[in-house]
């Protein structure tokens, strides 16, 4: 996308987070939509383009009653509301609509109306060749690289569980986030084995939630009643839909692509970022964010994690919602992500990072299959 | 080895039931490029590197060594406790998803890069699953 040219002027949560049992996922996209578009004083009638996943864009769109001229129905997982940020940047940029709305909601613990995961069935490729091995979805697929990772670079099962712990130290700043209470790295160890070598307090939760966003072009941001968030650039790959399939196993190159097309685009250093969001579905994926982001040579992400420099007064403040592990993770955490770097931009973030100017919000979809990268500023450059 | 009637069993398409059929006598059949004699898995009538139609069915050797896995510990109805879900290297190149069959199921047992071997479990007349297992003194 070309940098600097598209900002978002409204972003929301859901109204309530975590268990909502009384409302369905179809009304969840619409509540997300509903507060952001008070967010930024808009009407369904002002919006013209609709971005969504978990449902078709044509759901939401007639449920809102919203005319679209532009729809994006991208849906490779949790970071789809990264990839339909940069869809609809490149779209309002070539004039197909003008303001872009992006809804995410997912019953994803109640299972209120929430439609089956989409998957090719048993005969699939991935139906076929991993289906009867016995796996049981992310915590037993999403986890099998990180065996590997560890011999190749040393990370240690404390380096994992630390992850968590400062997580939630971040989260413990945060009056939303579902896990508040400290954690230490014994309490990790000594919680509950779910899939060897992961431990549960190393899995992400799973709530009900949502989260929307409006994008407009940046000339028109500043007629909106928030400090507008400018897009300085994106980045999107994917893999491949069978995690044993992945290139390689100490590395993401879905990350690599993504995250190299990103900085490309913004045209920053990574000195320059003051903040990043890496989607942690498992405790392992800030590491594999961190390096293949190039935050972090290979193999050095534990260490610099342990080092404290993501944690709360670190150099580089990572995942300040709390992240997946402890702040909330509705299935396709990827849209929490991104709300958390429009906080931080607009000064707004109950764990504010003093003086951010740049912030990163890195999303995986599926296993390591997809990736989107958005990186966020509250400058005009 | 699972209770394999309680796993979601593979349907195979026209592109993969070689490698079924395969299975069924006991082979685990890759295929290689004629062209740029890249060997590859998941099966597909085309090279995934150069796209050249013109393609062959191999036999491996059977031989990998373990590239990676989990414990899983959640209760599955086909297996009898914590067992592993594996991903092994091939001799040939690829790598596939697998279970490590006559192995106990722990860390200690299975030590990443050990060499494995191919064996079969028949499911039915349609259906047999490669599995690995150790490959011990024979290699």
């Amino acid at each position: 996308m070309k940098s600097n040219s598209i900002a978002i002027v409204g972003a929301a949560e859901t109204t309530e987070m975590g268990l909502i049992p009384n409302t369905s996922q179809i009304m969840l996209h619409a509540d997300a939509a509903l507060n952001a578009m008070r967010d930024a004083g808009m009407k369904p009638g002002d919006i013209d383009g609709v971005a969504c996943a978990g449902e078709v864009p044509t759901a939401v769109a007639h449920y809102l009653g919203i005319v679209p001229t532009w729809v994006d129905g991208t849906s490779v997982g949790g970071c789809s509301f990264m990839i339909h940020v940069r869809h609809a940047a490149a779209a309002i940029n070539e004039g197909l609509c003008s303001a872009v709305l992006i809804t995410h909601g997912e019953s994803g613990r109640s299972r209120v109306g929430a439609g089956q995961y989409r998957g090719g069935g048993r005969s699939s490729l991935a139906g076929q060749f991993e289906g009867p091995y016995g796996v049981m979805g992310p915590t037993s697929m999403f986890t099998i690289p990180f065996l590997r990772y560890m011999k190749e670079t040393g990370t240690t099962l404390e380096h994992l569980a630390n992850v968590a712990v400062v997580q939630r130290e971040w989260a413990g700043l945060n009056p939303r986030a579902t896990h508040r209470e400290p954690i230490s790295v014994d309490d990790v160890m000594n919680s509950r084995m779910i899939a060897y070598p992961f431990h549960i307090l190393e899995c992400c939760l799973v709530t009900d939630g949502g989260g929307a966003l409006i994008l407009v072009s940046a000339e028109r941001a500043k007629d909106f009643p928030q400090k507008p968030v400018y897009i300085l650039g994106t980045g999107e790959s994917v893999e491949s839909p069978m995690v044993s399939q992945m290139d390689r196993f100490e590395s993401s190159r879905a990350f690599k692509v993504s995250g190299n097309k990103a900085f490309e685009e913004a045209g920053i250093k990574h000195a320059d970022v003051d903040h990043l969001m890496i989607y942690d579905a498992f405790a392992h994926l800030p590491f594999y964010g961190l390096e293949d982001l190039g935050f972090c040579k290979p193999g050095e992400a534990g260490d610099f994690i342990m080092e404290r420099n993501t944690a709360i007064g670190g150099k580089l403040p990572v995942n300040t919602n709390g992240g997946g592990l402890s702040y909330m993770h509705s299935g396709m955490y990827g849209m929490y992500a991104l709300q958390e770097s429009v906080r931080q931009m607009r000064g707004v973030a109950p764990a504010q990072v003093k003086d951010a100017k740049i912030s990163i919000a890195h999303g995986v979809g599926g296993m390591f299959a997809a990736s989107g990268t958005v990186i966020l500023s509250n400058q005009e450059f | 080895m699972a209770d394999q009637s309680k796993l979601p069993l593979p349907v195979p398409t026209p592109e993969t039931q070689h490698f079924w059929d395969g299975t069924r006598e006991n082979q685990l059949l890759l295929q290689s490029c004629d062209g740029c004699q890249k060997t590859y898995f998941p099966p597909r009538p085309f090279c995934p590197a150069c796209a050249s139609r013109s393609v062959s069915i191999i036999k491996a050797s059977g031989n990998a060594t373990l590239y990676s896995y989990v414990i899983n510990q959640r209760a599955h109805p086909a297996f009898d406790g914590p067992y592993a879900i594996a991903v092994v290297s091939l001799e040939e190149g690829p790598r596939m998803m697998t279970n490590i069959v006559n192995s106990p199921q722990t860390p200690e047992a299975l030590v990443l890069d050990m060499p494995l071997k191919v064996c079969f479990g028949k499911v039915d007349e349609n259906i047999t699953l490669p599995y690995f297992e150790p490959a011990g003194d024979e290699l």
